[in-house]
């Protein structure tokens, strides 16, 4: 597959330099609302970052953003197309040209790393068996996984499995790169590597990439763009160094990690003397 | 049962029917790749081929010792060959062999399918625009079906012989008289009837095993809960469809 929007950004006008752009929208499960006018974009070969504490929706984003699920109200429009207008042909070949990396890799656990690499190519391309062993093993040799091509799944590290499902989101060379919390659970050294590569993939191979996380730190050092999500909407949106200087509330709580500030940390519950002091347990 | 309960069973069949509808247009692309669905006859067929077996030979031998004391009593007991054909082909074959599947091979599947689900892999398929019904649930399915009447005969022809085991070599039954019996009992027709049930039984058990994976809630509890699910769902089915079908043949 040939990668055509890749680096060049010749495009038009503003508009289609956003890849990504959700407009105005409303998103609810179970009358619990998700979302509540939710607007962001995500510009052509930069890196978006996507922040909030858990549980304001950042992986119901990503399910919108790859036509998983359907807005309630408002636009979700990927490459200048309005998802809600695509039948599965189109939201296939829209998904064609987006990567995604998992939390937990997902990589498919009857595969060994070769083949869960090369599976994408497989399904889509008819391209003769060489051709694809070459394919596969430059993207290893990329995320440094070549000499692990014959493992399974199962014998991987956490961190292994990140990169290795990393370079199967990269093998049909995607124009956008979407990273699903890629920074939980890692020892510094592999977190310090996928940072890197994120990192790589964006200034090398030019490709837009959109991580959601909630690791400050990790993710403002290599964001070009980021938005706070809280209650549903942007909360604060700039740079990562707009932010860091932002005075409002609830974005120096995010941003220091303090327990005090307008996010809770304790779960709504009755009076804690009252509770501890009544006769329940007789 | 209340109407809520009603309800909820009537919106189970419709969910389930629209699945299998889904299921069956996927099995057309499906059948272009068909080392799949080779895979798949390999997990869920040959995979059970043991304790097919051993089974088949265990309901023979108890067949040939219960019909043979039962026919003794007539002095009839040369039909022996007969009725172990009749019994074995027409009833204990499918049925047998059904619910072993359910246990063996359904709960297999739906725990596999059900954490690949929990695990984001159909996600992930999804995603990289590779739709997962069509490259893990019909291949799976056809599997199973495909499956299914194979190892009915199977059972039928070990347990033809484990009842011929109790009845001639240790009853004293005469071999010529049991097996000339056996030939004149049972035609095409036994076959066909025998081998149908196989295959609607295969269609049952695989689709909701299948069905129950896919459908299964995303922990460790909920998995767990569709295994049980799909053995419940599809041993019961099949005693159902078992009687139907036996209705259907005698007309």
């Amino acid at each position: 597959m040939s990668s055509p929007a890749t680096g060049t950004t010749a495009a038009p006008a503003g508009a289609a330099d956003v890849v990504f752009d959700v407009r105005d929208v409303d998103y609810a499960v179970g009358g619990r609302p998700i979302f509540a006018g939710l607007s962001l974009g995500a510009r052509r070969g930069r890196i978006t970052a996507i922040m909030g504490p858990s549980g304001t929706g950042k992986t119901t984003l990503l399910r919108l953003l790859t036509a998983q699920i359907r807005a309630d109200r408002g636009q979700v429009l990927a490459f200048g197309a309005d998802l809600a207008n695509l039948d599965t042909r189109e939201i296939y070949a829209m998904r064609q040209r987006v990567g995604m990396l998992f939390q937990n890799g997902a990589l498919l656990t009857d595969l060994d790393v070769f083949e869960n690499v090369a599976f994408p190519v497989r399904e889509h391309t008819d391209l003769p068996e060489p051709l694809i062993r070459k394919l596969v093993l430059t993207k290893l040799q990329a995320v440094g996984l070549r000499g692990a091509a014959s493992l399974m799944p199962a014998e991987l590290s956490g961190g292994m499995a990140r990169r290795v499902a990393l370079a199967r989101a990269i093998v049909m060379d995607p124009e956008v790169l979407i990273y699903d919390e890629p920074f939980v659970g890692l020892d510094p050294i592999s977190l310090g590597v996928i940072q890197r590569l994120i990192k790589q993939m964006n200034q090398a191979l030019g490709i837009t990439s959109i991580v959601v996380s909630h690791d400050v730190q990790e993710l403002c050092s290599i964001a070009d763009d980021t938005f706070l999500l809280s209650a549903g909407k942007v909360a604060a949106a700039g740079t990562p160094q707009e932010l860091k200087a932002s005075s409002a509330a609830a974005v120096r709580q995010f941003m220091t990690g303090s327990a005090e500030g307008p996010v809770p940390f304790a779960y709504p519950a009755p009076d804690y003397l009252a509770q501890l002091l009544s006769a329940e347990d007789a | 049962m209340s109407e809520g309960q009603l309800v909820g069973g009537v919106r189970k069949v419709g969910a389930v029917t629209l699945f299998l509808l889904r299921l069956v247009a996927q099995c057309v692309p499906a059948l272009g790749r068909p080392r799949l669905i080779i895979a798949q006859v390999y997990n869920t067929g040959a995979r059970s081929l043991i304790i097919m077996m051993l089974a088949g030979l265990f309901v023979g031998m108890v067949l040939g010792l219960q019909g043979y004391t039962l026919l003794q009593r007539f002095g009839s007991e040369d039909v022996l060959g007969s009725a172990a054909a009749l019994s074995l082909l027409k009833e204990l074959a499918p049925v047998i062999t059904a619910l072993l599947f359910a246990g063996r091979a359904g709960t297999a599947l739906t725990s596999e399918i059900g954490l690949m689900r929990a695990t984001d892999q159909l996600t992930a398929m999804e995603i990289m625009a590779v739709d997962p019904m069509r490259y893990v649930a019909a291949p799976r399915f056809l599997g199973g079906v495909i499956a299914m009447p194979l190892l009915v005969a199977i059972f039928g022809v070990i347990g033809l012989y484990g009842a011929q085991l109790v009845g001639v070599q240790q009853m004293g039954v005469d071999k010529g008289v049991f097996w000339s019996q056996t030939q004149g009992a049972v035609g095409l027709r036994e076959v066909t009837e025998g081998l149908t049930k196989g295959l609607v039984f295969g269609i049952a058990c695989s689709l909701i095993a299948v069905y129950e994976g896919y459908t299964a809630e995303r922990t460790a509890a909920g998995v767990g809960l569709a295994t049980t699910r799909t053995v419940v769902a599809s041993s019961v089915l099949v005693l159902l469809l078992d009687y139907v079908l036996t209705a259907a043949f005698l007309k």
